[in-house]
């Protein structure tokens, strides 16, 4: 493996691995701090994905569909949380898998009946259409580079907003004695809604930047789904620092895997898993 | 009747009533705790709650604060009915509690504790500033950064009435604050609900300590089996060693 293919391999890497830290962060927040197993996640990633490739065909722009998608997702969050997950929070997690597992389904015939059921593909806004010549005959796309400071930039800002913010104390507060919370004259409801809403709308947007990369498809978001558990478990509940660490070691893993080790590459991301599990079962920065 | 105390002072609005509920009636499931409980603070007074343990007097600042709902009764905070309101609109109508077992948030710092928590009183006012508490316990200054996990029992408690503060609170409702502290460090926390005290924030104490408790309060309430057995001047149930034997067992 020379340099330049080296070097494609590891932004590749880097680039999956921040965009499973989107889908990622959103499902360890609502995991760990509102308690509530989201097995629905990964269709909102879906979701995000068909907004874009819809509203990017009627818009004629990628950049407005995304615009436009991003409030819809955050609305649909809100109300979903008011209408349904609201009523998960102290409830035994059977009920939650059950409950959102019917949301998967519910998504996907929605999804086939508003979209259908093919397979569709988004162009790469004119913009950031072209590559930078690495060698003779390796380039790198900077669309990718584009999502991949997009990705970061978010990583940053959800890191600056749960450890820095007034809101993020009161959100980590929240996942440790939400009475407390409540006593101290703080709207915990309203702040999980946001939380909620936030965790969607990360999700959502990770399928609609990776659209005009993945294609867009259906079931798109069972994939997704099980990876970023991976992610969490990983990571430790409820730590967005340990989604971040875990989404980017699982974004190497699987991309140099399929380079290096193409026979087991599927099961790279497992035996990471368990290596972790055995050595810290409460994951990277999972409390104890 | 003038209940309120001299020490308020003037600026807050003394006399008025902070908080006041009637014929509580609350239960657990089907066990039936508070049995059309009456109580009432103004502004700027002191009132102990007593009674031996599993009499209720958690359940009924529980229920005053919307933490636990009543089937039966009302709770007015000044003035306004708010029985069904939710805990947060409550505490912010000038309440402050500091839950018996403290309910410190252990993964945030002690900084983070009393930031989090900071807001400007119903009058705007903002005295109690995180500069104000720090000053007021030199010893939290001192473990800003470490988790609220690390710290030991006195130093948890002086957080939790340190972040109460934080609040601007017109009433401090403090639940067993001096449990399980060692005898040294529980009349430092007394000392300090003087301070608050004289600062002319109204208090409801409940603590095992009731010599103490009557020592501060201009009041006392004594529950029995979810029932007002004793309301009145402090002094009247201290100095009669009758009614302290049946009602408190000492
Ligand atoms: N969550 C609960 N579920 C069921 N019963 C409860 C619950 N909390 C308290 N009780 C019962 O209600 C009664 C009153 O309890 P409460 O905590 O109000 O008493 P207390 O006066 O504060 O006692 P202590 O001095 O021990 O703190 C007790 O019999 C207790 O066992
Ligand atoms: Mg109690």
């Amino acid at each position: 493996m020379d340099l330049a293919f080296f070097l494609i391999q590891l932004l590749n890497g880097l680039q999956y691995g921040l965009l499973l830290f989107l889908v990622a962060s959103g499902l360890t927040l609502i995991f760990g701090i509102m308690g509530i197993i989201n097995l629905a996640h990964g269709s909102f990633y879906m979701v995000g994905a068909y907004l874009a490739w819809s509203l990017s065909s009627l818009t004629g722009s990628l950049s407005a569909a995304i615009a436009l998608a991003i409030p819809l997702t955050v609305v649909l969050g809100m109300g979903l949380e008011r209408l349904l997950f609201r009523h998960l929070y102290q409830r035994d997690h059977l009920y939650q898998v059950l409950l959102t597992y019917g949301l998967i389904l519910v998504f996907e015939e929605l999804r086939s009946l508003i979209w259908g059921d093919d397979v569709h593909g988004v162009a790469v806004p004119e913009l950031l259409n072209y590559s930078i010549p690495l060698t003779e005959n390796l380039s790198y796309p900077v669309y990718r580079l584009a999502i991949s400071t997009v990705c970061l930039l978010l990583a940053f800002g959800l890191y600056f907003l749960i450890q820095r913010t007034r809101l993020g104390m009161m959100i980590r507060a929240g996942a440790s004695n939400r009475e407390m919370v409540q006593s101290l004259g703080i709207d915990i409801k309203l702040i999980y809604t946001l939380v909620f809403a936030l965790g969607i709308a990360l999700a959502a947007f990770a399928g609609m930047i990776n659209a005009p990369l993945s294609s867009v498809f259906p079931n798109m978001g069972g994939g997704v789904l099980i990876i970023c558990f991976v992610v969490v478990v990983i990571g430790g509940i409820g730590s967005v620092k340990g989604a971040l660490i875990a989404s980017l070691a699982i974004g190497l893993a699987e991309t140099f895997g399929q380079v290096l080790v193409p026979e087991i590459s599927g099961m790279i991301v497992y035996v990471l898993m368990a290596i972790v599990l055995v050595w810290r079962p409460q994951g990277l920065f999972g409390r104890a | 009747m003038n209940e309120t105390s001299a020490t308020a002072a003037p600026h807050r609005a003394s006399g008025e009533v902070l908080l006041e509920a009637s014929g509580l009636h609350t239960y657990y499931g089907v066990s039936h705790i508070l049995h059309g409980v009456d109580f009432s603070i103004r502004g700027g007074e002191t009132i102990g709650l007593m009674g031996r343990n599993g009499m209720g007097k958690t359940t009924l600042l529980k229920t005053m604060l919307g933490l636990v709902r009543p089937s039966e009764g009302q709770v007015k905070v000044r003035g306004i009915d708010m029985t069904h309101a939710e805990t947060h609109a409550i505490a912010r109508r000038g309440i402050a509690y500091v839950p018996e077992g403290r309910g410190i948030f252990p993964n945030l710092s002690v900084r983070e504790n009393l930031l989090m928590a900071a807001r400007a009183g119903v009058d705007g006012q903002r005295e109690w500033t995180f500069d104000r508490v720090i000053d007021t316990f030199p010893r939290l200054g001192e473990r800003l950064n470490n988790g609220g996990a690390q710290l030991s029992g006195g130093e948890q408690q002086m957080l939790t009435i340190g972040r109460a503060l934080m609040t601007n609170p017109d009433l401090l409702i403090l639940d067993e604050a001096t449990e399980g502290l060692a005898p040294l460090i529980a009349r430092e926390i007394w000392s300090i609900i003087k301070t608050i005290r004289r600062s002319g924030i109204a208090t409801v104490i409940v603590d095992k300590n009731y010599s103490a408790v009557m020592a501060l309060a201009d009041r006392s309430v004594v529950l029995v089996k979810g029932r007002v057995v004793f309301a009145g001047d402090s002094n009247a149930l201290s100095e009669n060693p009758e009614l302290m034997h049946r009602f408190l067992g000492v």
